[in-house]
């Protein structure tokens, strides 16, 4: 049977989770340690596929500042992680820019979205 | 001289909050002052995720959650200065501020709420020998720089200081193309959450390096190597166990203090033990209609819980102007005992009380499996079991007011017992 011990980061409580391989449970593991159920499903994933929010900058031109910070809108696949933040190392913007706005549509087929993360 | 009826002195997440709430609870007449270019303050920095679990239930960068408060603060019409730094406020809440454009002016407040926020420890506060080359940077320095500047710090790069901005820094840096050596902590615990951990450190192979410590950094023009020693329990350097490590950039993430120079000069009381002014459960500082919440008052690890508590001092602040008096009552003291930084607030005055009262406080050491015992004078007035307590992650404790009620006068002390002992 395998096992592994985790740290949940779904939030600042960070509850030590147990996910424990288990056939006869729907998804395949249950999970122990958890406060809340987005700790058992960060669990499951965490074994099937582990993913991660990005948060980085790119360039912005006529802005106050000379960068923008920027976010996937959605968690993407750790391993597409430093492609994702290659293509963002590349975006060039101009001012104005709206928080929520779109830079990159659906980042390496992912179904995430680059998007400014603030107003400039 | 200008008249307001509240002054809010910092424009970052508690003064966005607090004068928010003063607007909403009905006072218009109220100025935020803000020293930087823009709102917002330390969020705007602050790219990465994880704020607004509690408030917003999603998570936000701390652009995202500055955005949000100062376009309510643009929608309330409430009025701000920027680049504007305060330079004096008199015991008779005369507000001195001066900037390019007005110069210096002098504005007569009915309350004032200090929001100033902390600012980082420095290599000077560090018996770390050596020259002095560029390249030894502040983590939140660095920060600011990589993240708003778009200046990088270095290339290879060595972290002491495993608090949550020296670990969300590392990968920042990594992300940006830098080697990071490893992330120091001189204890034999990461100090940052274990969520920062995992994410930050392990996602990336990023060491984590315990019981290490830098005594030397080396270079002439430039950092070149630092010398990085093994500690012992005591966190003090273990002789032999040198090793240089070549970088060209060191951060420092080892502590944050709240920036009280204009509570000091004010005559108010400061807690040895946070660093900021003393306070009532209504966010009030010993000088009467002068409020105090984030930052400047105790460090925070979690944002909204620096929101809530500055709403509350803007709610406290906007019922004092109404009223143009304070009923004081008399007040429990609250002491930290056994295992216990610190307890914010310091009293409670007892004729204020809500149904509930919040105090906010921090363990001086990991703790597993041990209790919160919170007692009045020497009457146990509350337990509270915790299976993991660090002292990065603070402790809210929710306590029935009828606890307090007709206590005046009584100590409230709160200890840890470790039931391993």
């Amino acid at each position: 049977m395998k096992k592994k011990e985790m740290i949940c980061i779904v939030c600042p409580i960070g509850c030590h989770l147990e996910v424990i391989e288990d056939a006869t449970s729907e998804s395949g593991y249950i999970v122990k340690g958890h406060k809340c159920d987005k700790g058992r499903v960060y669990g499951i994933k965490e074994m099937i596929n582990p993913t991660r929010l990005i948060t980085s900058t790119v360039i912005i031109k006529g802005g106050n500042l000379p960068r923008l910070p920027v976010r996937t809108d959605k968690e993407i696949p750790k391993n597409k992680i430093f492609d994702c933040m290659k293509i963002i190392n590349e975006i060039e913007v101009e001012a104005p820019i709206k928080m929520g706005d779109i830079l990159v549509e659906n980042i390496l087929e992912t179904g995430s979205n680059i998007v400014a993360s603030r107003s400039l | 001289m200008l008249i307001y009826d509240i002054v809010v002195v910092g424009g970052g997440p508690a003064g966005l909050a607090a004068a928010i709430e003063a607007k909403k609870n009905g006072i218009d007449n109220i100025l935020v002052i803000e020293r930087d270019r823009e709102l917002g303050g330390i969020l705007q920095q602050c790219i990465h995720n994880g704020f607004g679990l509690h408030i917003f239930k999603e998570e936000l960068t701390g652009p995202e959650y500055a955005e949000k408060f100062i376009n309510e603060l643009h929608e309330l019409g409430i009025e701000y200065k920027l680049d504007t730094i305060v330079l004096d406020i008199s015991k008779d809440k005369i507000v001195s501020a001066i900037n390019t454009v007005d110069g210096l002016v002098n504005i007569q407040a009915k309350a004032v709420i200090l929001a100033m926020g902390c600012r980082e420890r420095t290599r000077g506060a560090l018996n770390i020998a050596g020259t002095r080359p560029v390249g030894v940077y502040n983590a939140g320095m660095a920060q600011r720089l990589i993240n708003m500047e778009g200046y990088m710090v270095g290339k290879k790069v060595i972290i002491l200081g495993s608090g949550d901005i020296g670990l969300i820094m590392a990968r920042r840096l990594v992300l940006e193309g830098a080697e990071v050596i490893g992330v120091l902590a001189r204890g034999g615990y990461a100090a940052g959450l274990g969520r920062n951990v995992v994410q930050c450190l392990d996602d990336y192979n990023i060491p984590l390096m315990l019981r290490h410590n830098i005594v030397k950094i080396n270079g002439k023009d430039r950092v070149e190597s630092v010398v990085v020693v093994k500690t012992d329990e005591k966190k003090q350097a273990i002789p032999g166990t040198e090793e240089v490590y070549e970088c060209d950039a060191v951060l420092l993430s080892v502590g944050l203090i709240p920036e009280n120079e204009l509570s000091n000069n004010l005559g108010i009381k400061l807690d040895r033990n946070t660093g900021g002014p003393i306070v009532n459960e209504l966010m009030e500082t010993d000088t009467e209609g002068i409020f105090a919440c984030g930052n400047v008052l105790h460090v925070h690890d979690v944002v909204d819980y620096v929101t809530k508590e500055s709403q509350k001092a803007g709610k406290a602040a906007s019922e004092y102007v109404k009223n143009q008096s304070r009923s004081i009552g008399e007040f429990i003291k609250t002491k930290p005992e056994k295992g216990v930084k610190y307890i914010v607030p310091q009293k409670i005055g007892t004729d204020n009380l809500g149904k509930t009262v919040e105090l906010f406080m921090r363990v001086n050491d990991i703790y597993k499996e041990s209790k919160i015992i919170i007692k009045l004078d020497d009457t146990v007035i509350r337990q509270l079991k915790r299976k993991h307590m660090i002292p990065s992650e603070m402790e809210r404790l929710v306590l029935d007011s009828r606890l307090l009620t007709g206590k005046e006068e009584s100590v409230l002390t709160i200890e840890i017992s470790s039931e391993e002992e």
